[in-house]
């Protein structure tokens, strides 16, 4: 285990974080997912070291370092806003950490290795104050990351950046952890928990209401909260495959069933996510007129629960032929299709009736892994 | 829009307060400049021939200097700790720093005389090392330093509480010691409000009179001195040593300012 949290807790006057506990292995790009002040960001300074917690302990690599001072702990932190010193270069900024024992020499070939891998070598001679939003972040990053942490937090590193440099720093991000940094992400935003996490812990009201995969979290919200925080009850990985025609309606492959994806993203992995609102269920009828829903599939009901002001019926799509086909990929797939109790009632439906269930393309919002 | 602003630069209010504006600045400009219209520039370059005037100038100069360079080791530090930490009785510690500045001067020479003169453990242990603060330039330091210290204090803390905390948070999280946070994040950045602190420090301590003159008549520094030669030999005589003073005190003064703000727009 590289980073255990246990039973932290910390109270402010009207607020307060209460008994968090969670795991991160190496590896991992860990999400931590919530709105906004229910204490993320106070949790990463516990963890951090600005901030000493009432009660629990931090472990890193097995050691306790709840009271360990700031610099001693490993721990690199990249704040929601800009702390590169301003009264430096970019050069001066990301050499910070390295000042003690390098060498001059070590020192200017690992800030021009760190520029590169960070597309900032152009910027290195300017004053950190004349850079733009974008171009800060990769700096704090490659700042950060010189200080070889073992462990790289970061606070709502996205969200306050220009449309453009999002996905930039994105794929940074990604590849950062794909070196076997650790990374710990606080945001608010389900599309970066989508796009960066391998695992995510979700924030209610300063707990932790659930940690897991990311896919465990998006298709199986342990509560009404979660659901309905995430947004999206219905979430799959696969593929997406090259347009058969010009127009931007894709293929996604998901399992052994295919969805008609409306998008102008180019081919490759991710995620699909389905607003359980957008998606109709009709009875089966041979006779139907064609709608304007790409997506039309055959399934049954396994499962009607109340939801809020509405009803969410569930209903597995995967195909009984699959199933004959092969045991191994007889795994449910099921969406949650949001609808009014009226609706139940006039449809006469109950668990095991066969259904179909639709969803335009337009509403299957796509993320790139 | 144009007559718009024009018409609100020259509303009746600002006018008039325009117009107070005027009066202090008469009043400050006024004394000096009749002060120097009523020297000769014969007197003015026979008093700076006056080895006595010269050697007092110098002296003034290097104290006030070397008061404000030496406490300032002590004060920078202390005025980072009352911007960053809280402490019991921290309200009580900042009015003992203002203290200086509200008591009359020659009070506060006599009150340092009374912790430095012969009698005084301190004095005796200077005895012993061989100097004495009574009637010598480290008792001029001490006066000015006593003085002028709140300045420094109070712009260099000013300074501290303008660097962000996050900054400094930063910079201990990429592993810097505390020690090296403050000299390489906290201090440059405060480093205007320090510079100006340590300017008006050593302006102040060099316009010392009151103090100066209790604890150390003898060497004499220019304050002195043209007090001296106005009791003994009248206007006429302390005038040119007065107007040179100013004149070396108002060049050194403005080549400061002009550092300072050539290092901010290198900052820029």
């Amino acid at each position: 285990m590289l980073l255990t949290v246990r039973d932290i807790s910390k109270a402010f006057s009207g607020f307060e974080i209460k008994n968090v506990s969670f795991d991160v292995q190496p590896g991992w790009y860990f999400v931590l997912l919530g709105a906004s002040g229910v204490g993320k960001s106070l949790l990463l300074e516990i963890i951090a070291g600005l901030t000493r917690p009432d009660a629990g302990q931090i472990f890193l690599n097995g050691k306790d370092i709840t009271s360990e001072k700031i610099q001693k702990r490993k721990i690199g932190l990249v704040f929601q806003h800009n702390t590169l010193f301003p009264h430096m270069t970019v050069y001066d900024n990301i050499a910070y950490p390295l000042r003690s024992g390098h060498t001059k020499s070590q020192i200017s070939k690992r800030v021009a290795q760190l520029a590169e891998n960070f597309g900032v070598t152009n910027l290195l001679n300017r004053k950190s104050q004349t850079l733009s939003g974008g171009e800060s972040q990769r700096v704090s990053l490659a700042r950060t990351v010189a200080s070889e942490p073992d462990c790289l937090l970061l606070d709502e590193p996205i969200c306050s950046l220009d449309a453009t440099s999002r996905p930039q720093i994105r794929t940074l991000l990604r590849r950062i952890n794909a070196n076997g940094q650790t990374i710990i992400h606080v945001t608010h935003d389900y599309t970066e928990a989508v796009s960066l996490g391998t695992h995510i812990a979700v924030m209610e009201r300063g707990i932790i209401a659930q940690t897991g995969k990311v896919e465990d979290i998006f298709q199986h919200p342990k509560s009404e909260f979660i659901a309905r925080f995430i947004g999206i009850r219905n979430f799959f990985k696969g593929h997406l495959e090259q347009p058969y025609h010009q127009s931007g309606l894709k293929l996604f492959r998901t399992g052994s069933l295919d969805f008609s994806v409306l998008t102008d993203r180019l081919a490759g992995n991710g995620f699909v996510c389905i607003r359980s609102e957008d998606v109709t269920i009709s009875n089966l009828d041979p006779m139907a007129k064609p709608t304007s829903a790409r997506n039309n599939f055959e399934g049954t009901i396994v499962d009607i629960v109340r939801a809020g002001p509405g009803i969410e019926v569930i209903v597995d799509i995967n195909t009984d032929k699959s199933k004959l086909i092969n045991k191994a990929n007889s795994t449910p797939l099921e969406v949650a299709a949001l609808i009014s109790n009226e609706s139940v009632k006039t449809l006469n439906l109950h668990c095991g009736k066969k259904v179909i269930l639709s969803f335009k393309a337009s509403a299957v919002k796509y993320v790139e892994e | 829009m144009k007559t718009e602003t024009l018409k609100r630069k020259y509303e009746p209010l600002s006018l008039l307060f325009a117009a107070f504006g005027g009066v202090v600045l008469l009043f400050i400009i006024a004394p000096l400049i009749s002060m120097f219209l009523n020297c000769s520039l014969l007197e003015l370059a026979e008093t700076a021939k006056d080895p006595e005037v010269r050697g007092s100038i110098w002296l003034t100069l290097l104290t006030s200097m070397a008061a404000t360079t030496i406490f300032a080791i002590a004060a920078i530090p202390f005025s980072y700790l009352l911007a960053r930490k809280q402490f019991p009785l921290k309200g009580l510690v900042s009015g003992i720093i203002d203290l200086p500045i509200v008591i009359p001067h020659s009070a506060a020479g006599i009150a340092l005389l009374s912790v430095v003169s012969r009698g005084t453990f301190l004095g005796q242990a200077a005895d012993k090392m061989g100097f004495s603060f009574v009637g010598s330039s480290v008792g001029i330091m001490l006066a000015m330093a006593f003085v002028s210290i709140p300045f420094l204090i109070n712009s260099a803390r000013d300074g501290f509480l303008s660097v962000p905390v996050r900054l400094e948070k930063a910079a201990l999280s990429l592993g810097a010691s505390p020690f090296r946070v403050f000299f390489t994040i906290s201090v440059p950045l405060a480093s205007r409000s320090i510079v100006s602190g340590l300017i008006l420090m050593w302006a102040r301590g060099m316009s010392e009179f009151g103090a100066v003159l209790i604890i150390a008549y003898h060497p004499m520094i220019t304050p002195v001195l043209i007090y001296e030669r106005f009791g003994a030999f009248g206007l006429k005589y302390a005038r040119p040593v007065a107007v040179l003073f100013v004149s070396v005190c108002l060049v050194f003064f403005i080549i400061l300012r002009l550092l300072v703000r050539g290092k901010d727009a290198a900052h820029r």
